[in-house]
């Protein structure tokens, strides 16, 4: 049962490619992808729920003997099997979303799809660190493929060579680090790892392998400064897919971390509360980045994608507390935002589809003639911005209650309050032509036509196909937090996030007052910020900082270069930062 | 960055990489030492557990194959994302003269005797080693994945000999693909028929044979081998093909620089190869 | 030895100027990672571990490393000629192969 996630979409991936020259039945290929990634989903909810096992599934039947496995395994906890179905899920919806969304797709879409979604159900469920590398490979080459699904123009070519390149050198890294922990351990099995570790000193073997297997991590995650390739790609993959990209993939990476720490090398790196203070730093920093680069962003798609960097870094400061609370609330709030996030880029695509743009500046307005999409839209974008009862905002709220440290609150507040205040700036501009009509000029009007091969020319209404994915992730984005305000939710919630961390859960987590003030005031401050950036001609105070302020937008410029050759030198610099300041740590 | 800031920051880092990377290996068993347990434990039941003398194929095909699978499914969903992203495009498409490619033949040299006679004698022997390869994974260090290769270049030595138009033929891409499907999902589908039977995902059900490296033993490995070799001679030719048309569509100056080249009236919509 | 193969591999692909050229640079990084694997599993004076002619009980390197080596190298083929055709379409999209030139995106 437990292997089914990940083969079933494995079968039908070879049967749709067997099946191609039926691929004239278009009509086919959709119902094999809706049905394979819904049947996934179901399998993947019921395992989250199964509680009569422990968990542990081997292939091919080698159980462990004396300690020692021979086999691979999978490790399946509600944490993860929930990750994996809402992949799944996700999946379906996209899957019903490109029903009428390309033009012509082959089965090549519907292929690489499934494919993908094997590799994320293979990561989430997998126990084994080799293995895990093999679905995460699987996983990053579907990705690659699909954001280069439109190679006839510039920017999908260039997106997926960065995409690629980034983090093929972070897989390989990844590799390296597992090369080198089976070198000392003579073990791939993370649990076996991971008592080998317990039982050992910390050293630099095991301190340095921890940080190579996460840089793979990293940089799929999008934490500062392995992000660079993040904004190229989502921006120029076909906007279905972005929506797993930002609401899934990136998590994923986060996932992965998560796991490599607390099943594996956590014990053995001593100086837990350094190590995570270390992760709470890049996690903020990650946030502020994407919230900044957010902010200056007028391609839709690309203002989305650093609104996820700004989020993956708020998980990561979750997964950095260390405390099962902050575990929690980071998955809840990976949970509400994948809906919202997805709903998002899902609207993105009924814009494309219908006024055949995802320019901000040029849409001004032109958004009108589709009400329905425009109050989806603005919904999921309060949803972003933690208006409760969205599961974003009690997610943030328990960060925040697990964090105990006003600075670390006010400053993640303060990155959603920017980066949802973007995103609802957007939301009024486009759809409600709220501000000052923006004036042309020649980088918009360039930028204004591109991406139109991805889908079919502008048609006079929305079919119901794609605004009914849209609806169904922005209600689902209310049910999670909905869910997750039940006692007995929360409860179960926290019990496997301290499951995950192998730790007792010590308090329960509440709906407290403070959860939902700070959620109205994040939402109520992004509605302020996108207001200001929709009027800030008006406000004299934000034109004299204009000036100051474009300055230092060129400076960002020269970092988002575009250039792979800096993307990497950005990463291993990071690396070694990282890697000096852990041996200092560990040392 | 300028080069020059790239190449000061890079040598900053990687020097404190190489550090980091020192500290570590300090932490290693010296060269030859390795510790175990793992591949010890193989060592030790691998010959009876599966009755395959090849232990590396044990490991891959039985103990560890669920990481085969996936690797097969990365070699899979490569070449499907080949196709995809070398497809020709609409602009491409139109361009195409309507003749077809073999009256080309004509104007271009001929390929050298001195090439073609080897490569067309080799052809026949590089199959049978490429099969032999791919159906003795259980005995000796062959398997699904030297085979297939093996099976793949046969095919390379047609088109260096000069004769693209009988590489084509004889892997027409619907075929390939099949054959691609059928090794990949064949594979997945053994696993399954164990999961039918009540064991667990890719147990080793057939019966292991009597003698340790003999044909018939190693139950599914040598299966599992066979439609490995399948699909990755399947995605290999593939691959080579698909780079092989690129290359003749862009000697024959058929390819479109950048959207610009697209008549403004007309809707630039991806379309899928034939 | 292997962290010299890694950061020749890494310098190649910071200052390329040729897509290929830095692709085949990707590939020499993950050397790196099959020295790696096939050096930790080593054992002085072990055989290959194929026991078809041989006692079972002869000394053998790590059969496991050399698997994940296999799995490795498939991985490394398919990802080189994904990022080869991206390279191929590059070239047509841009008309030139360096990395430098490629300027959809800036900033």
């Amino acid at each position: 049962m437990p292997s089914l996630p990940v083969v079933v979409p494995l079968i039908a991936a070879a049967l749709l490619l067997a099946a191609r020259p039926l691929a004239t039945y278009r009509r086919t290929l959709d119902l094999v992808a809706v049905g394979t990634s819904g049947a996934v989903a179901l399998i993947l909810g019921f395992l989250i729920f199964r509680t009569d096992h422990s968990g542990s599934y081997w292939f091919a039947g080698f159980h462990p003997a004396h300690g020692i496995a021979v086999g691979i395994e999978f490790t399946i906890g509600p944490l993860n099997a929930g990750l994996a179905c809402l992949g799944a899920t996700g999946m379906t919806a996209v899957m019903v979303f490109s029903w009428r969304y390309f033009t012509q797709v082959g089965t090549y879409f519907h292929v690489l799809m499934l494919t993908f979604l094997a590799g994320m159900t293979g990561f989430c469920l997998a126990g084994d660190v080799f293995d895990m590398f093999v679905w995460f490979e699987l996983m990053g080459v579907s990705a690659y493929a699909l954001t280069a699904y439109r190679p006839e123009e510039r920017g999908p070519v260039q997106g997926a060579l960065n995409f690629a390149i980034t983090n093929s050198v972070g897989a390989y890294l990844t590799l390296t680090g597992i090369a080198l922990i089976y070198g000392r351990t003579g073990a791939l099995n993370m649990a076996q790892i991971g008592a080998w570790v317990d039982r050992h000193p910390p050293s630099g073997l095991v301190t340095i392998s921890f940080l190579l297997i996460i840089t793979g991590l990293l940089v799929k995650s999008a934490i500062v400064p392995f992000h660079f390739w993040l904004a190229d790609a989502h921006a120029v993959a076909p906007t279905p897919v972005c929506v797993l990209f930002s609401g899934v993939m990136v998590e994923l990476g986060l996932y992965g971390i998560a796991r490599m720490y607390w099943s594996v090398f956590g014990p053995g790196l001593g100086h837990r509360a350094a190590v995570g203070h270390v992760f709470l730093a890049l996690g903020v920093l990650t946030a502020v980045v994407g919230a900044l680069y957010c902010f200056r962003e007028r391609h839709v798609k690309r203002l989305l994608a650093f609104s996820t960097i700004s989020h993956a870094g708020v998980f990561l400061a979750g997964f950095a507390l260390l405390s099962p609370l902050g575990l929690a609330g980071a998955a809840l709030y990976v949970a509400g935002h994948a809906f919202v996030k997805g709903a998002l880029f899902l609207g993105a695509g009924i814009v494309l589809h219908r006024l055949r743009s995802v320019n901000e500046t040029w849409l001004h307005g032109r958004g009108r003639k589709l009400p329905v999409t425009g109050v989806l839209f603005t919904a999921a974008a309060l949803g972003l911005a933690d208006l409760p009862p969205f599961g974003t905002f009690l997610g943030k709220g328990w960060i925040d209650d697990a964090a105990e440290a006003p600075a670390v609150t006010l400053i993640l507040l303060a990155c959603t309050i920017v980066s949802a205040g973007s995103v609802l700036r957007v939301a009024g501009g486009v759809f409600y032509g709220l501000g000052d009509p923006p004036r042309e000029d020649e980088r918009m009007a360039a930028e204004a036509n591109e991406e139109t091969g991805e889908t079919d020319t502008a048609r006079q209404r929305t079919p119901l196909s794609m605004l009914a994915p849209l609806a169904l992730l922005t209600v689902a984005g209310l049910a999670v937090g909905i869910t997750a305000m039940d006692p007995h939710a929360s409860d179960a919630l926290l019990a496997a996030a301290a499951q995950f961390q192998g730790q007792p859960a010590v308090k329960p987590a509440d709906v407290t007052v403070s959860s939902v003030v700070t959620g109205v005031a994040s939402a109520g401050g992004a509605v302020a910020v996108g207001l200001a950036g929709l009027y800030w001609r008006r406000l004299p105070v934000l034109r004299s900082l204009y000036e100051p302020g474009a300055r230092g937008l060129g400076l960002a410029d020269r970092f988002q270069s575009g250039v792979i050759n800096d993307y990497v030198t950005w990463a291993i610099a990071g690396l070694a930062c990282l890697g000096g300041v852990l041996a200092a740590i560990i040392r | 960055m300028s080069q020059r800031q790239r190449l000061i920051l890079f040598s900053v880092a990687m020097a404190g990489l190489a550090a980091c990377f020192g500290w570590a290996a300090s932490g290693l068993p010296g060269f030859g030492n390795y510790p175990g347990p793992y591949g010890p434990v193989i060592l030790h039941d691998a010959v009876a557990q599966t009755r395959a003398t090849g232990v590396v194929s044990a490991v891959n095909f039985d103990y560890r194959g669920f990481d085969t699978l996936g690797e097969e499914f990365i070699l899979f969903t490569a070449a499907a994302g080949l196709s995809v992203v070398l497809r020709r495009l609409r602009g491409e498409r139109e361009r195409e003269p309507d003749r077809e490619p073999e009256t080309d033949n004509s104007n271009k040299p001929g390929t050298s005797a001195a090439v073609k006679v080897p490569a067309l004698l080799f052809t026949g022997p590089t199959v049978l080693i490429g099969w032999w390869l791919a159906s003795h994974a259980q005995a000796n260090p062959s398997g699904g994945f030297q085979g297939g290769v093996t099976l793949a270049s046969a095919l390379a030595l047609v088109y260096l000999a000069g004769e693209f138009i009988a590489f084509r033929r004889l892997s027409p891409v619907m075929l390939t693909d099949a054959v691609e499907a059928a090794g990949a999902g064949g594979f997945a589908v053994i696993g399954l028929i164990a999961l039918a039977m009540g064991l667990p995902y890719l147990d080793n059900f057939v019966p292991l044979g009597t003698i340790p490296g003999s044909v018939s033993s190693g139950g599914t490995i040598p299966l599992i081998s066979f439609f490995v070799g399948l699909e990755v001679a399947a995605a290999f030719t593939l691959i080579i093909g698909e780079f092989l048309e690129q290359t003749l569509l862009i000697r024959r100056g058929l390819w479109i620089t950048s959207r610009s080249s697209w008549s403004p009236g007309s809707s630039p919509s991806a379309c899928m190869g034939s | 030895m292997v962290a010299w193969i890694l950061a020749v591999g890494l310098h190649g692909i910071v200052t390329s100027r040729d897509l290929i050229h830095q692709i085949i640079c990707l590939v020499v990084v993950q050397s790196s990672t099959y020295v790696l694997l096939l050096g930790v599993g080593y054992v002085t004076g072990g055989v290959a571990p194929y026991f078809y002619d041989i006692s079972q009980r002869a000394k053998a390197v790590d059969p496991v490393v050399q698997a994940l080596t296999l799995t490795d190298i498939v991985v490394e083929a398919a990802v080189t000629a994904l990022l080869l055709s991206f390279a191929v379409q590059a070239h047509k999209r841009f008309g030139t192969l360096d990395p430098h030139e490629l300027v959809e995106f800036r900033g």
